[in-house]
């Protein structure tokens, strides 16, 4: 870990002098023993599991119900790092907005030549099925979830949008919950930002996305493919944070092109549906025949704009690896404005000059799947062996198209409770911005941490773990009670 | 609400309530076969809890041999029983874990702890002695949760049908704990109304605990008939097929209210409640007790069926 | 030529239904080869049947029916006015990006024997001279000669490439092959559902009936109909496209209960002596 040091940023600095951010944390770790850390670890494993926050990992073999690892030691970021994240997921989030709209309507950005046609069309992650479907406000990603790393004192990158069916932010709010339990007097220390509100936050910005045909209170359900699904904690925990039904396909049916829930007092009509099923599974009659998750007639019920879907169908064409590369030019095209954000440089394999340049450094690259998902797949070369480079190396060669490279980020770290005592670990950060009438990012997200020392990858399918966020609030800023600290931070979708 | 959650929280607080009284039954098995004994062992005993359980067949499909060890294995803790209380256990959790969001997050708790200490009892670690104990805890969880359920839940349809669920489940297995007494055999070398017959019945009414509150009505010695009265007509008597469906039938009532609409089951459930209310023991007993006992389950089980159709398909 | 259409679908089942679903694509819209004089549909939906186009421009009426039910009918009947015009279609009004029509499906999906085969028709020879539209005749005639029209031997979700494999199959299957080996040719191509009228003296034919389109650039869309060896001509009347036949099939549906199902399919056509106004 000491050689380590000059590599990496760390989030907390030199244990000597601290970052200020991370003063009043520092001293709190130098004076307690490392039996705390581990007897309050214990408490939140057992609470984690009386609550059931559970993970079913795919493929395992082991415990079906395994929890996330929690690191007691949480992650922070102050008042300034997070204004500035915060302008920039915005931008970026409605530039991927106006892309969806874009890309399923008009296609300015394809004539254009700044995104290519064929990186669109062919790719299974388009969805034709929504050419010209309108949905409500333009908005198809209501909820994202941006990875973000940090590899330096100002230096933030983006790694990933997912726009699909985002997961985590259940972590960000148990994290939470089981901090002030554990650490009730750190707490006081710090002036910490809420995030209890994300619930509310999103049932406003689903509310606020409900169709022509709502009159009314809007009816919001959250479909889930059921208890069996690794995330269903999570959908159970939304639904009813929000106080809504927690649906599952048969629960659901079409009439007369509406959307109604079968309940013990007959059908109720659903206005928008939360949907954290795949668009493959949502309508057997249009999409997989074979799905028995989904609403067969949704997509025409949807169609006719009687039902609003969030996240939309098809949002998958903006998270796609490949197109990935071009979001900075769609900032600049649609919003006319620099990037906040930076992108990794990403190079994608399906060019033979390019290709032949990863094949030539996969030592020192990350090299993903275009279509793979969840750490599964990858190659981390400079953690690789040789053997795992060149069986790699003919992956690659097999299908060129289907890889992009990233060079190997410096991914800051964290302290980090170990067992035997703290040490730095890996994180990244995935916050999550809801899209709706207005753009709303509650201060917070779910840090993710690599546990094995050295390790890159933060996946929870790959042995990482998770850390609560804190956002500190500027210490000039008054601490009542009806101040920005209780609302989540607002801002208009004007420019 | 979803028919589903509603068939869910239903079948939930059934399979919750099935495993308390498997529990009963057990314990009714287990006091039997300590009674003094002429010959054969408690092989008798022990099949009359088999057959009250409704496991007979299932039992005899896996073992040779009925011994106390086998039997309490299988009603207890038999992967391969669907009706074992390990499996009640293991179902309830799953309902409540697909309605997560319906349950309160102290019958959640509950519900999970239960299924999470249970995971450490293992038969073969059992022993004799500890087998009251086991089924003591079992009865125990079921009130927990039942005391969780009523303590924290709102009081609306959910309320309703977890209550149903536990109240049908009861007049079944009431029904069927009485039934023990029919299927069980007095040894030849006694007498109806000996001491053998005596503590057959006090095991009956301690498994249900009730042997107090029958010297509390009664205040007299045990006598078949008002053993039997007491299990199935007295409405005072809270496990009493009669105070069962008193509950049922004010259950579906609030639905119907809440719900501005009567159907079926408050009619069939009127019709069963008022045929308890109004019946005689001395009636009963002329016609048989086992055919009566026979028949409930029988109407009890359509009401059941009835109440699916009227809310929890949709 | 004056069409009179009469489309009959009726299923039956042996036990009651809780509900139905029905996606319908029944209905064909006035383009430049045909004009639609009258059309109605009737099922025994009681009441409104919702209607919209989707994506690829196909009039789609929504079927559902959520009382105890046994039987589903659903009943077309029309007159569609219809010319030659060699097969071309043109560009339509449709706004669906041609190089959409580029994409592979489950059921469109060519495999090597495919590929090699659609890949000889332009590599044979004087190929490299060929046009788009000549490799595009090729193909419909080389899939005549190889895929031999044979019905029973395949059924609505047998793939291109195992009707290719068999070596035989009907309409839907001979479009299925086309579409998918001029994908493979970089010629965008879709599914085309629809009727065709058989002369009652010439040979006989499926009624309802399935072929394909290519995307010529300087015409836009023609059809090919590999099953009749031809373009489609005054006698077709063209209903719904589709990437593939799930995305262009008459009737797509699903329902709770019902037990068998008895499916009874009448199709008749024939042609009207004067033009009803």
């Amino acid at each position: 870990m000491r050689g380590e040091a000059e590599r990496f940023f760390d989030e907390l600095g030199a244990v000597e002098n601290p970052r200020a951010a991370y003063r009043l944390l520092a001293e709190w770790l130098a004076n307690t023993p490392p039996e705390i850390f581990e007897k309050r670890r214990q408490n939140a494993e057992i609470l984690f599991r009386r609550i059931g926050i559970t993970f079913a990992v795919y493929g395992d073999g082991g415990d079906p119900e395994r929890i996330i690892p929690f690191d007691v030691i949480p992650r922070l970021l102050d008042a300034e790092e997070w204004r500035f994240l915060v302008r920039g997921l915005e931008q970026r989030v409605n530039a991927l907005n106006a892309f969806l709209h874009d890309v399923y309507h008009e296609r300015e950005i394809l004539r254009a030549g700044v995104v290519p046609e064929q990186l669109v069309f062919q790719n299974a992650s388009f969805a034709p099925e929504m050419c010209g479907v309108s949905v409500p406000r333009n908005v198809y990603t209501q909820i994202a979830g941006i990875d973000m790393v940090r590899t330096g004192e100002k230096e933030f990158f983006v790694l990933e949008d997912n726009v699909r069916t985002p997961s985590g932010v259940s972590y960000m709010l148990e994290n939470r919950e089981m901090m002030m339990r554990l650490f009730p007097d750190l707490f006081a220390q710090h002036r910490i930002a809420p995030v209890e509100q994300y619930p509310e936050a999103l049932l406003e910005t689903l509310q606020s996305v409900a169709g022509p045909y709502c009159d009314g209170e809007p009816v919001v359900a959250v479909l889930t493919p059921g208890h069996f699904n690794s995330a269903y904690f999570e959908h159970s925990f939304l639904a009813d944070q929000m106080g809504v039904e927690l649906v599952e396909g048969s629960d659901l049916f079409v009439r007369d092109n509406f959307v109604f829930m079968r309940t013990t007092q007959g059908p109720q009509k659903v206005d928008i549906l939360y949907r954290r099923i795949d668009d493959g599974f949502l309508d057997p009659l249009c999409f997989r025949p074979d799905s028995a998750l989904g609403v067969p007639g949704l997509m025409n019920a949807y169609r006719a704009g009687t039902i609003n879907l969030a996240n939309a169908v098809g949002t998958g064409i903006a998270d796609d690896k490949e197109i990935y590369m071009y979001v900075p030019k769609m900032i600049s095209f649609y919003l006319g404005e620099e990037p906040i954000l930076k992108n990794v440089a990403t190079y994608a394999c399906g060019d033979p000059d390019t290709c032949a340049y990863v094949l030539e450094n996969l030592s020192e690259l990350v090299v993903k799947e275009v279509h793979g998902s969840g750490g599964y797949g990858m190659l981390v070369g400079p953690a690789s062996t040789r053997e795992e480079c060149a069986d790699y190396a003919e992956r690659i060669k097999a299908n060129p198209g289907g890889f992009i490279a990233q060079p190997t980020l410096s991914l800051s770290t964290c302290p980090t409770f170990v067992g035997s005592g703290v040490a730095p670990r890996h994180v990244d950060f995935r916050p999550f911005v809801l899209s709706g009438d207005r753009v709303r990012i509650v201060p917070g997200g779910l840090t993710r941490v690599a546990l094995k020392e050295g390790s890159l990858v933060v996946n929870s399918s790959q042995g990482g773990g998770t850390k609560d966020t804190w956002v500190l609030e500027a210490s000039e800023a008054p601490a009542g009670p009806a101040d920005a600290a209780s609302s989540p931070v607002d801002t208009s979708m004007e420019q | 609400m979803l028919s589903r959650t509603a068939d869910n929280l239903y079948w939930l607080s059934r399979y919750m309530e099935r495993a308390e009284n498997l529990a009963r039954i057990l314990d009714v098995g287990l006091r039997m076969s300590m009674l003094p004994h002429l010959e054969g062992g408690a092989v008798s005993e022990w099949r009359s809890t088999l057959a009250a359980a409704g496991g007979l067949a299932g039992f005899d499909a896996h073992f040779d041999e009925t011994t106390a060890q086998h039997v309490v294995e299988y009603l207890a803790f038999d992967p391969q029983n669907p009706s074992s209380i390990r499996n009640c256990i293991k179902v309830a959790r799953e309902n409540g874990r697909a309605v997560r969001t319906a349950l309160t997050g102290e019958m959640w708790e509950s519900l999970n702890a239960t299924w999470l200490e249970l995971a450490d009892v293992h038969p073969q670690n059992l022993e004799r002695g500890e087998i009251a104990a086991f089924l003591d805890w079992v009865k125990e969880r079921s009130l927990q949760f039942r005391g969780s359920a009523y303590g924290s839940m709102l009081r609306n349809d959910g309320f309703f049908f977890t209550r149903l669920g536990t109240f049908i489940e009861r007049g079944d297995n009431t029904a069927r704990i009485l039934d023990v007494k029919y299927h069980v055999l007095l040894p030849q070398t006694e007498r109806v109304g000996g001491s053998l017959d005596h503590y057959q019945w006090a095991a009956i009414l301690r498994s249900v605990s009730a042997l107090g509150s029958y010297h509390w009505v009664y205040r007299d010695n045990l006598k078949p008939w008002q053993i039997a009265e007491l299990l199935i007509l007295r409405p005072e008597m809270p496990r009493s097929l009669s105070a069962c469906l008193a509950e049922v039938n004010n259950y579906l009532d609030r639905l119907a209210l809440a719900y501005g609409a009567t159907g079926e089951t408050q009619r069939l459930a009127g019709q069963l409640h008022a045929e308890l209310r109004y019946g005689r023991i001395d009636q009963i007993f002329q016609a048989g007790l086992h055919e009566f006992l026979t028949d409930f389950i029988g109407k009890n089980r359509h009401l059941s069926s009835e109440i699916s159709t009227q809310y929890l398909i949709g | 030529m004056l069409l009179q259409i009469e489309h009959d679908t009726f299923y039956r089942y042996d036990a009651p239904l809780r509900y139905t679903i029905q996606t319908l694509r029944l209905s064909p819209k006035n383009e430049p080869m045909q004009q639609i004089m009258r059309w109605r549909i009737e099922t025994n939906q009681n009441g409104f049947m919702p209607q919209c186009e989707d994506s690829f421009g196909n009039i789609t009426h929504t079927l559902a029916i959520d009382r105890p039910h046994d039987y589903v009918s659903v009943k077309v009947s029309g007159e569609v006015l219809t010319r030659d015009t060699g097969g071309v279609f043109g560009f339509g009004t449709e706004t669906m990006p041609v190089a959409v029509y580029l994409r592979e499906t489950d059921l469109t999906a060519a495999d090597a024997a495919m590929t090699e085969f659609a890949e000889q028709l332009r590599s044979g020879s004087r190929g490299a001279d060929l046009s788009e539209i000549e490799l595009m005749h090729r193909l419909c005639e080389a899939i005549a000669d190889t895929v031999a029209y044979r019905i029973g031997e395949t059924h609505s979700e047998t793939s291109a490439a195992r009707a290719f494999a068999q070596q035989q199959g009907v309409c839907q299957d001979h479009a299925h092959i086309f579409v998918a080996c001029a994908r493979r040719l970089g010629v965008p191509a879709r599914y085309v559902s629809g009727y065709m009228f058989h002369d009652p003296h010439g040979a006989e034919g499926e009624a309802a009936h399935a072929w394909a389109e290519a995307y010529i650039p300087d015409l836009g869309w023609v059809g090919f109909d590999p099953s009749n060896r031809q373009s489609p001509t005054e006698a077709y009347v063209r209903m719904a496209v589709g990437l593939d036949y799930r995305g262009a099939a008459p009737i797509l549906g699903l329902r709770h209960g019902g037990g068998e199902e008895d499916l009874e399919v009448k199709v008749r056509i024939s042609q009207a002596h004067s033009v009803n106004q």
